[in-house]
């Protein structure tokens, strides 16, 4: 029963990080990148981490991706228009939308056979009382010097990219950090 | 499952990470593939901590998913100020200090 809930997240997983190095526009990179995302989340749930689990999706795929989205809309909003490209071959839409309802329902029928069914969990391990008690008193250096992390990384960004006011602005000429 | 599964596929994963980020020139792409090298780490740790029944390797991956958050800000800031000065996609074409 496990093991076909981790060859699935398996699957997941290698299928989005073979797409992310061969994705030829980085968007699709990053659609793949959050199916990587998801199969991780699901290996987790087999080893009993719901806490990391959650936090893996919320984290990762819903802030990481969502700055990497962000960044790379701003970046290509300049590239150069498509080339034109042969025609597609006919019946291409029907096939992928074929496919795709196979695939959703491999994972409908996975997720709802092993719902109901823990596997060999024990106890609370990998809940959020363990974690929070784990961190907060065996590694509470390591808490704060996240925070401390946090923070170099805000203070860092706003050092960076912030918006500056517009008598600094104007000292500075554009394009002269370059080499011409 | 047995451990070493789930450390197969950690080694996958962070092959094909590592591939890409050699492979790849664009920026963009290479921080995704450290990103791939990370969450294959996280991976061990989770599946590590299964194993020895330690929780101590879910902090760990905790600890990784912050300073990778963390770093992927800093790093697409970078990047930002980067493409400002010279808007091509290549990393090899920032060789400003190259001799």
């Amino acid at each position: 029963m496990i093991l076909l809930v981790f060859v699935l997240g398996t699957l997941m997983a290698v299928a989005g990080a073979i797409g992310v190095v061969s994705a030829r526009k980085p968007v699709h990179g990053v659609i793949a990148m959050i199916l990587n995302f998801a199969g991780l989340a699901v290996l987790y749930l087999t080893l009993q981490a719901e806490f990391l689990a959650v936090v893996q999706l919320i984290v990762y795929a819903g802030a990481v991706m969502v700055l990497f989205l962000f960044v790379v809309a701003l970046l290509t909003a300049q590239a150069r228009a498509p080339q034109l490209r042969p025609d597609r071959l006919k019946g291409q839409p029907v096939l992928a939308g074929g496919a795709a309802g196979l695939v959703l329902l491999v994972l409908v029928g996975v997720g709802l056979r092993a719902a109901g069914r823990a596997g060999p969990w024990e106890g609370d391990f990998g809940g959020v009382v363990r974690f929070g008690e784990e961190l907060l008193t065996n590694h509470v250096l390591a808490f704060e010097a996240l925070s401390l992390v946090l923070m170099v990384a805000v203070i860092g960004v706003i050092v960076l990219v912030g918006r500056r006011r517009p008598s600094q602005a104007a000292e500075r000429r554009p394009g002269s950090g370059g080499r011409s | 499952m047995p451990l070493s599964a789930y450390l197969v596929v950690s080694l996958g994963i962070f092959a094909l990470g590592a591939l890409g980020l050699m492979l790849r020139r664009n920026p963009l792409v290479m921080l995704m593939c450290v990103e791939l090298m990370w969450n294959a780490a996280n991976l061990a740790f989770v599946a590590f901590a299964r194993g020895l029944d330690a929780m101590s390797g879910h902090v760990f991956a905790f600890v990784v998913i912050t300073v990778a958050a963390a770093e992927v800000a800093i790093g697409l800031a970078i990047l930002v100020l980067l493409f400002r000065q010279k808007p091509s996609q290549d990393v090899d074409e920032a060789s400003l200090l190259k001799d």
